[in-house]
């Protein structure tokens, strides 16, 4: 796009070959449109139900009910402090994670009739969408400190680093939810696969369990073979899910409460990796396919 | 000095057509592309059947400041060449070169949420349509007086009536404030006064040095907002002029199938039997004079004559009119005139139905004639012998621009009167 300094701006539309970049100008300037539909994903969220945002807080609070008397009653799970923190910790970035995937990959099918109408960048659809769950987690937050103070857990200074370990479940989850988006204008198999990648994801993340329980032993290689650095707490961590959780359960349990609560770093490399990997791959997946959005939508 | 604000060089959209899923499954595109590398060194591209042009070849340019419709039956191209320009999709061939902000109205209300109330949707769909924040703000009471809204501006707009939601919907995008505009068919909703409304606001729009592209199907509309027309015909450019030759040609259709008249010379090979034959059809004016295109406020007649070979016989003609919808508006048979019961001697004979004005609705018809003798017993039935054009000149239409979708448009009277003034329902 060529822009003149003169008074009105020449823009030129032809059809574009080979990779397409991000045009971070251009979101710039829509950056406000971007703000609009995030503020219009969260207003309609609760529109015309009973209990409103409430719900925020009813889902995740069963749900830990329901996993601390499971795993403290039923199944005793070998890890010190209380069970409810572990679980909550591993829920909420799960859950944000997981609410943002499914509206995200919907995202775009979801606003064809916007896309079949009128021209913005496309890719502010999946971001807002993604981002909508923010209130959710924010709110799940304030309960996650009223538990913390029943089981007389200390806030540590380490909570400051919970909106990086936040940031870093919103990248993956943005970046699955392109790929999944753009793919799901082609093939609407995708509106199947994401409900079961989310009850899956449940057993394959640490959510009810720590990573440390879920891999064995930090320091275990994979086989016999293989390099002492290649261990199965590593390939586990590739989950860009897994970084997040255990950041989370880092910066609020923190390794004095349990020694498996310290971070481990070639695991939390892995997951950032992942993520950034799947978050550029994302965009620019995304950004080669939005063309014909419009044309099969 | 006034430069181009939209130029069109050789504008192209390729589609391909049926089974667009399947084209583009993983398998067929490995297939493809195993295909190209064992065919590189052969020249010439694939030609496939399933691809379709939309619209090839188009060029033309828009001066800054004027108002261009761009007309054409359903198919021609009008609405892919304006989502190019709209950049919802991109181009196969060719380049858009536009100076100045776009924003295009393809169908009010788009991006409007049922959930939210009117003063939301307000903001949103502002945004939508490109106004920045601040802009909305400043037009905000403007666009609630437009509307009319004012009582509802906190109701979710699922409990407007399509009326209401409407108004908000063309207001918010009639006060965007673009350079260029694209405007497609959104006079075909509201109510009469409403439309009266946009209609004005979109000539001052036009008025106010703005490049607006029009596309509609109402001529009436098109020729008071427009200097200039573009028609496009099978993805082509067909015809590019002043609006009202462009469309009296848009309405005279193609006229080698639509000649107003139609003539069979030699008797022995005109459609009939060994009674009747038929020679002559036509369409006249209330001038009298041989015409295809008539003003839908004047009378017109349909003339058949026909030749009776076989003395003593009493004998008519039936004439059938249909639409564009293949509805068949009417029929008449010659059956009230003075010949009726008289016997005929062979000879020559005119017979001619008068319709009245204001009567058909606008468009084109065909006309189907019967010859038939004695007891209505059929000689010859002859289908679509002529075409001729209904033009909506404003007849009967008042100040509704909207679209009349019925076969006739009788001219009735009505009469309104106030029953009670008492308040039935209290609104908050």
């Amino acid at each position: 796009m060529a822009e003149t300094a003169t008074q009105f701006k020449e823009r030129i539309i032809k059809p574009r070959r080979g990779l397409i970049g991000i045009d971070y100008a251009e979101l710039w300037r829509y950056r406000e449109l971007f703000g609009f539909l995030t503020w219009r994903d969260i207003m309609v969220r609760y529109k015309q139900t009973a209990i409103g945002i409430a719900w925020a807080v009813v889902q995740p609070l069963l749900t830990v009910i329901v996993f601390t008397w499971i795993f403290s009653r039923i199944v005793k799970v070998d890890v010190k402090g209380p069970y409810a923190i572990i679980a909550f910790a591993g829920l909420l970035p799960w859950s944000f994670f997981s609410s943002a995937l499914q509206a995200g990959s919907q995202s775009v099918v979801m606003s064809s009739q916007m896309i079949s109408k009128i021209y913005f960048p496309r890719l502010i659809i999946p971001a807002s969408a993604t981002l909508s769950g923010l209130v959710d987690f924010l709110i799940s937050m304030l309960m996650m400190m009223v538990l913390m103070v029943h089981y007389d857990v200390a806030f540590g200074a380490r909570m400051l680093a919970l909106p990086l370990f936040f940031l870093m479940a919103f990248a993956s989850a943005f970046g699955a939810s392109l790929w999944l988006a753009a793919l799901n204008v082609k093939y609407r198999d995708i509106k199947h696969i994401v409900p079961f990648i989310i009850r899956i994801g449940i057993f394959v993340c640490p959510v009810m369990l720590t990573s440390g329980q879920m891999a064995g032993h930090a320091t275990r290689a994979v086989a016999a073979w293989a390099p002492g650095w290649l261990t199965w707490r590593l390939v586990f961590s590739l989950n860009p899910v897994v970084g997040p959780i255990d950041g989370f359960r880092w910066a609020i349990l923190g390794p004095q409460v349990d020694p498996q609560f310290a971070i481990f770093w070639p695991g939390m490399l892995a997951s950032l990796f992942v993520t950034v990997a799947l978050l550029v791959s994302g965009a620019y997946y995304f950004r080669q396919f939005e063309r014909s959005f419009a044309d099969v939508i | 000095m006034s430069r181009p604000a939209i130029s069109i060089h050789d504008l192209g959209k390729l589609y391909k057509l049926g089974g667009t899923l399947r084209h583009d499954t993983l398998r067929d595109k490995i297939a493809d592309g195993v295909n190209a590398l064992l065919r590189r060194g052969t020249a010439g591209e694939k030609k496939d059947e399933r691809d379709f042009w939309a619209l090839r070849h188009v060029s033309f340019e828009v001066e800054e400041g004027t108002a261009v419709a761009l007309i054409g039956r359903n198919g021609a191209g009008k609405s892919t060449l304006l989502k190019l320009l709209s950049q919802i999709t991109e181009p196969t061939e060719g380049e858009v070169r536009l100076r100045g902000r776009v924003a295009s109205l393809l169908e009010v209300g788009t991006g409007f949420h049922p959930e939210l109330s009117g003063r939301e949707n307000i903001m949103l769909n502002g945004a939508i349509l490109g106004m920045t924040r601040r802009e909305i703000k400043s037009k905000f009471d403007e666009i609630v007086a437009f509307a009319e809204v004012e009582r509802f501006l906190d109701t979710p707009v699922k409990r407007y009536s399509s009326g209401m939601y409407v108004r908000l919907a063309f207001a918010v995008a009639a006060h965007l404030e673009p350079e260029i505009l694209l405007i497609d068919e959104v006079l075909a909703v509201g109510d009469a006064a409403f439309q009266k409304k946009c209609l004005g606001k979109m000539n001052s729009v036009a008025r106010d040095g703005r490049t607006v592209i029009f596309v509609s199907h109402n001529m009436v509309a098109v020729r008071n907002l427009c200097q200039r027309a573009v028609m496009l015909e099978g993805g082509g450019l067909a015809v590019d002029g002043e609006v009202n030759d462009v469309v009296s040609r848009y309405l005279g259709g193609d006229q080698h199938d639509d000649r107003p008249e139609r003539v069979w010379e030699d008797p022995a090979r005109a459609p009939g039997d060994r009674t009747l034959r038929l020679h002559r059809v036509c369409v006249y004016d209330k001038d009298g004079r041989i015409d295809g295109d008539i003003r839908i406020e004047e009378p017109f007649r349909i003339a058949i004559e026909y030749w009776v070979t076989r003395a003593g016989i009493r004998a008519g003609a039936t004439a059938h009119v249909w639409n564009e919808d293949s509805t068949l508006v009417f029929s008449s048979i010659s059956n009230n005139d003075e010949w009726h019961t008289k016997i005929k001697p062979e000879g020559l004979y005119r017979t001619w139905v008068n319709v009245p004005g204001n009567f058909l609705n606008a468009g084109r018809h065909s006309v189907s004639v019967e010859l038939w003798k004695e007891n209505y017993d059929r000689s010859t039935r002859e289908d679509e012998v002529l075409h001729f054009h209904v033009n909506d000149t404003g007849g009967v239409r008042g100040d509704f621009m909207g679209k009349f979708r019925c076969a006739t448009r009788p001219d009735f009277q009505w009469e309104t009167q106030c029953l009670s003034e008492e308040k039935v329902i209290a609104w908050r």
